[in-house]
């Protein structure tokens, strides 16, 4: 199953409305959760806003996650070790206050299991691959010295 | 990290903030550092607590800078809190709810952290530029981010 998500604050009708329309032509049936979105989906499953735990377990069932370009959505793919395509949203289209998503996916360039969709194109034709997870995370350094000096911060320790 | 240092954490009363969706996910991967004290969690989508499996959970409503009137309800919001927490010290990742707790916290004398989403790459946040000015420390997770008198920074979650 392919799981669509687009967060819960802002529409993206322009992703909710590409996923819809692939959907007849791809081999894995299609589940949306839409938000805010004004598009309603024709041909896919969906939900406006699940609860934390449904969302979680389609999130779980999923072999592709597709999504906008919020970090909630990329680290819980971490989480669950899901291929996940990101498409990020445009200040210019009136996606988001700012271009801050196109910033998010540059960054995440390149990094095991996040495809980068940058056109519709581009996203159409990821939809329709077989996409590799993320390897196994052995560490995380830079996240360990993050908690480290977070935990001396609180206890009021020098850093 | 000794077992007597660990006790003489646990006394710290914290209360950990984070608006539903990416900050309360980045929250929920400090989480084992927050239970080595004594420590609270408030958010704007309380559902999350059965997911997490955390009970006690605060509410607080979803204000964001473009609806100023609920921010003000979400203020008596964060005084109840603050009276059933009782913290020393108040951590948020954003967004616009954890930035009250921890002006509340500023003018109570607490200790403050604003830890900037690892979403902002290019600038930190508005909520977070404006934590800078106040709270006792701001952290982001880029490090081309930090600046000597201002957001310091040591890692990131990504």
């Amino acid at each position: 199953m392919i799981f669509v998500t687009v967060g819960t604050q802002l529409p993206f009708d322009r992703l909710i409305a590409l996923a819809d329309e692939a959907a007849p032509s791809l081999s894995r049936p299609v589940f949306a959760q839409i938000g805010v979105c004004t598009y309603t989906p024709r041909n896919v499953e969906y939900s406006a806003r699940l609860t934390p735990l449904e969302f979680d377990r389609l999130f779980s069932q999923a072999d592709m996650i597709v999504s906008h370009a919020g970090i909630g959505t990329v680290l819980t793919a971490q989480k669950y070790r899901k291929p996940i395509v990101l498409f990020p949203r445009r200040a210019a289209l009136g996606e988001h206050r700012n271009d801050h998503q196109l910033a998010t996916v540059n960054a995440l360039e390149g990094r095991s299991g996040v495809y980068i969709a940058r056109t519709e194109d581009e996203l159409r034709s990821l939809l329709g691959s077989t996409l590799t997870p993320p390897d196994m995370e052995s560490e995380h350094p830079s996240r360990e010295k993050l908690k480290s000096a977070l935990a001396n911060i609180i206890a009021g320790q020098k850093s | 990290m000794s077992d007597m240092k660990d006790l003489q954490h646990s006394s710290i009363r914290l209360l950990a903030v984070a608006s539903g969706g990416g900050h309360w996910e980045q929250l929920m991967l400090l989480r084992p550092t927050f239970e080595r004290f004594s420590v609270s969690y408030a958010t704007t989508d309380p559902a999350l607590g059965l997911r997490d499996g955390i009970d006690p959970i605060y509410a607080l409503s979803d204000s964001n800078r473009n609806k100023p009137f609920i921010a003000f309800k979400s203020l008596w919001q964060v005084l109840s809190i603050m009276r059933k927490t009782k913290p020393d010290v108040i951590v948020s990742t954003g967004s616009m709810p954890g930035l009250l707790c921890l002006i509340y916290g500023r003018l109570t004398g607490k200790r403050t952290i604003w830890v900037d989403s690892v979403a902002n790459s290019e600038r930190m946040s508005m909520s977070g530029a404006f934590a800078c000015r106040f709270v006792t420390v701001a952290l982001t997770q880029w490090e081309h981010l930090a600046r000597p008198n201002g957001p310091k920074y040591f890692g990131a979650l990504l």
